[in-house]
């Protein structure tokens, strides 16, 4: 008796659908409607077509570690070879750098990322981060060229990952106040210094980095007096410098047009002059508020700073191709040469993009009241 | 005098004037003289002279003989090909992976947010390295090419495929398309106009199809049908016969959509994210059909957002496709830097090369704007 009621209870209503569990969870991601499970099922068979071989060569059947070329030569063609990044590691991070003074190019590396991690932490914003970028800079410069105790090294030895760091770090810090004071200009009021700026802006935003490189490699050298020699890599540098000053400018530009007028009407009541009103009204506010635009064209600069491989300066990108392409033995591992760089390039700018949407959203969440 | 603001402020900008004139005259007087003591010839005179090398590919008749501007011209070409077959390519895949990162399949948004995050955070000119290597060193040689039936030859000299042989039909066939496109506008408008004035809907869809398909195929038949296809042949030590793309050529147009793809995913992404849920489900209730609900009323508000970063983007692989001199691809930086390196005429030369791209990017930038104008909501 008391079991048929039971039953027919059940059976009138049945339990709540479970809402959790890995199995309602593929239905509702996976399999929620007949063309989804279908795409599941397409997707799943190129993955299983793809990744297996694709695991096999990058990993399992891979040469890891510091093993000779005929290790390598055993497996050519099954396995990727990544004896080669070991085999040629100092000289894709430090390129022709002398080599007993490599200790040098490593703490730049250690100085420069430190430099990037501590702007990035919100509590070092404040005029003191300027001092130590000055000084962070200074020391990286010291310990490259050498001078004051340390062996002197030309500026044509020095190479790989120092010298992208080196072109985006100075590059950024260098572009940063000829951006804002651009930014500032293509605000103005006053009309040659408004066209100056967007003729300037608009001129370099319309064409391309190479251009602009090539014109520093080559144009510069017939714009100075003979007796004014640069070489290679600060003509590189100012090229990069003036290139970017012009994107930071379009950041700041935006950070600017969203600071409400009101806010310098009621300086301007004060009695403060412009400058000051800059100085300590609106930048505060719109650099704040530039801040991610600026994040992003960092990362941009960051991948950029490769292409000064046309005009054969010694990045890590170069370096990486010529620790491959001088080696005849080694040369048929290019692509795991390569692949290593394009690792270390995605690993910072991939890190910075992380680091630039959290940025966003906390200073978004900051302004909301 | 100086504590009135007016003359402060002039004061300003003719210092910056007086800064500006005085710089580029330093750097010009400098120029003059370093030109003279190295014997540099000045002025655009150059480009009528014999410019004495080859360029491997073409879209103009060009031979070593020709002059500098014809090669300029030959470089100009090719950017806009490399551009042009890039901004469609980038556009589609992009548009393509933009929306499966909003599918509601777990499987399909996590590979493509992969992709996006991988593509964007990798120099564009290490991926183009890649691309090319594998094309030139990783593929076999002509001898051993891969062959898809007698049709396609993949090797280290790139993909050569048949192509139909030439007749003068084919010319009138690319015609028929275009006259095509342009009667298939011609009666969308009709059939709009009618739709305004009398309610009644004329069918767009199948006589568009009809036209741009039927036009071409009915002149192709009547200039005398021709089915010869031209084959490649291997003969010696490379293909004979059909069409080929370079692997410069084709790692180039791969390097660059696949890498403004990623940009244009997140473009298009944010584009339909900014509709708003309550227009969807107003042309449901209004019974609009799943297409209608589309080109009727998601897409025209998500283009809205989507046209100036799309722009942008457009630009930006424009500009890009620059790197092609680093994979030796003969386009505009390419050939100007071989004519920079022959007459030492880098000033005109490198001035020449930013002034076409000026023009390009200004040119693309208005026809978008005009684009965005037509579109761009209209406020009450």
């Amino acid at each position: 008796m008391t079991d048929a009621i039971s039953a027919t209870h059940s059976a009138s209503s049945p339990p709540p659908a479970s809402s959790g569990g890995p199995l309602s969870w593929l239905k509702k991601n996976l399999f929620s409607t007949p063309t989804n499970s279908l795409l599941t099922v397409l997707t799943l068979a190129v993955l299983a077509w793809i990744v297996p071989p694709a695991l096999d060569w990058l990993v399992f059947k891979a040469v890891w570690g510091p093993q000779p070329l005929a290790a390598c030569d055993a497996v050519r063609g099954q396995g990727a070879c990544w004896a080669v990044v070991w085999e040629k590691f100092r000289f894709m991070m430090f390129g022709v750098y002398p080599f007993d003074q490599q200790w040098r190019p490593a703490l730049v590396i250690g100085i420069l990322v430190s430099l990037l991690v501590i702007s990035g932490i919100r509590w070092f914003w404040r005029p003191s981060l300027a001092a130590i970028w000055v000084v962070g800079i200074v020391t990286s410069y010291w310990l490259m060229s050498g001078g004051l105790g340390l062996s002197p090294v030309r500026t044509e030895q020095w190479g790989g990952l120092p010298v992208t760091l080196i072109l985006s770090i100075f590059g950024i810090g260098f572009a940063f106040p000829l951006g804002v004071l651009l930014a500032l200009g293509r605000r103005s009021s006053l009309p040659v210094i408004r066209s100056f700026s967007v003729v300037y802006i608009e001129v370099i935003r319309g064409v391309p980095l190479i251009t602009v490189l090539f014109m520093a490699s080559v144009m510069f050298a017939l714009f100075l007096p003979e007796s004014m020699r640069i070489d290679q890599l600060l003509r590189a540098q100012v090229a990069i410098i003036l290139f970017v000053a012009a994107y930071l400018a379009e950041a700041v530009r935006g950070g600017l047009q969203a600071v409400p007028k009101g806010q310098v009407e009621a300086a301007e009541a004060l009695g403060l002059s412009y400058w000051t009103i800059m100085r300590k009204i609106v930048l505060p506010q719109a650099l704040k508020i530039s801040i991610p635009p600026i994040v992003n064209s960092f990362i941009s600069l960051f991948k950029d700073t490769s292409l000064v491989v046309i005009i054969a300066i010694y990045d890590f990108a170069y370096a990486v191709k010529k620790s491959v392409e001088t080696d005849f033995s080694w040369k048929k591992y290019f692509i795991e040469a390569f692949l290593f760089s394009i690792l270390i390039y995605w690993i910072f700018c991939f890190a910075m993009s992380q680091y630039s949407q959290w940025l966003e959203r906390d200073l978004a969440r900051n302004t909301q009241r | 005098m100086l504590s009135s603001e007016r003359s402060r402020n002039l004061l300003y900008q003719a210092l910056l004037l007086a800064a500006v004139v005085g710089i580029g005259w330093y750097l010009f007087s400098n120029t003059q003289h370093n030109l003279q003591t190295r014997q540099i010839q000045t002025g655009f005179g150059y480009l009528s002279r014999e410019a004495g090398f080859e360029i491997a590919e073409k879209q103009i008749d060009y031979q070593a003989s020709d002059s500098y501007g014809r090669a300029f011209l030959v470089g100009l070409g090719n950017t806009l090909l490399v551009a042009g077959i890039g901004v469609i390519l980038a556009t589609l895949l992009g548009t393509l992976v933009g929306i499966a990162r909003l599918s509601p399949n777990w499987l399909l948004s996590k590979i493509s947010s992969i992709y996006v995050e991988v593509m964007r955070n990798v120099p564009l000119l290490l991926q183009l390295f890649v691309w090319y290597g594998l094309f030139t060193e990783l593929l076999p040689s002509v001898r051993e090419a891969i062959s898809v039936g007698d049709w396609l030859f993949i090797s280290q000299r790139g993909f050569r495929f048949a192509w139909p042989a030439e007749h003068p039909a084919w010319s009138g066939v690319g015609w028929g398309v275009l006259a095509g496109i342009a009667l298939a506008f011609g009666w969308k408008t009709l059939a709009r106009r009618t739709q305004l004035r009398t309610g009644r809907q004329w069918p767009v869809a199948l006589p568009s199809i009809l036209l741009i398909a039927g036009l071409p195929l009915l002149i192709w038949a009547l200039m005398g049908a021709p089915t010869d296809i031209d084959r490649p042949v291997l003969e010696g030590f490379d293909f004979l016969g059909g069409k080929v793309l370079s692997p410069e050529f084709t790692a180039l147009v791969i390097g660059l959509s696949t890498y403004t793809a990623a940009f244009i995913a997140e473009v298009v992404r944010a584009g339909i994210m900014a509709v708003d849920r309550g227009q969807t489900e107003a042309s449901m209730a209004l019974g609009l059909s799943p297409g209608q609900r589309l080109r009727l009323v998601t897409l025209p508000q998500a283009l809205r957002v989507i046209i100036p970063p799309m722009t942008s983007q457009y630009l930006n692989l424009t500009k890009n496709s620059s790197l092609a001199v680093a994979i030796g691809y003969p386009e505009l930086v390419a050939v100007s830097n071989t004519t920079m390196n022959q007459t030492g005429q880098a000033i005109e030369a490198i001035a020449l090369l930013m002034a076409v791209y000026l023009t390009i990017s200004l040119t693309i930038s208005a026809l978008m704007n005009w684009y965005n104008n037509r579109v761009r909501l209209i406020e009450r």
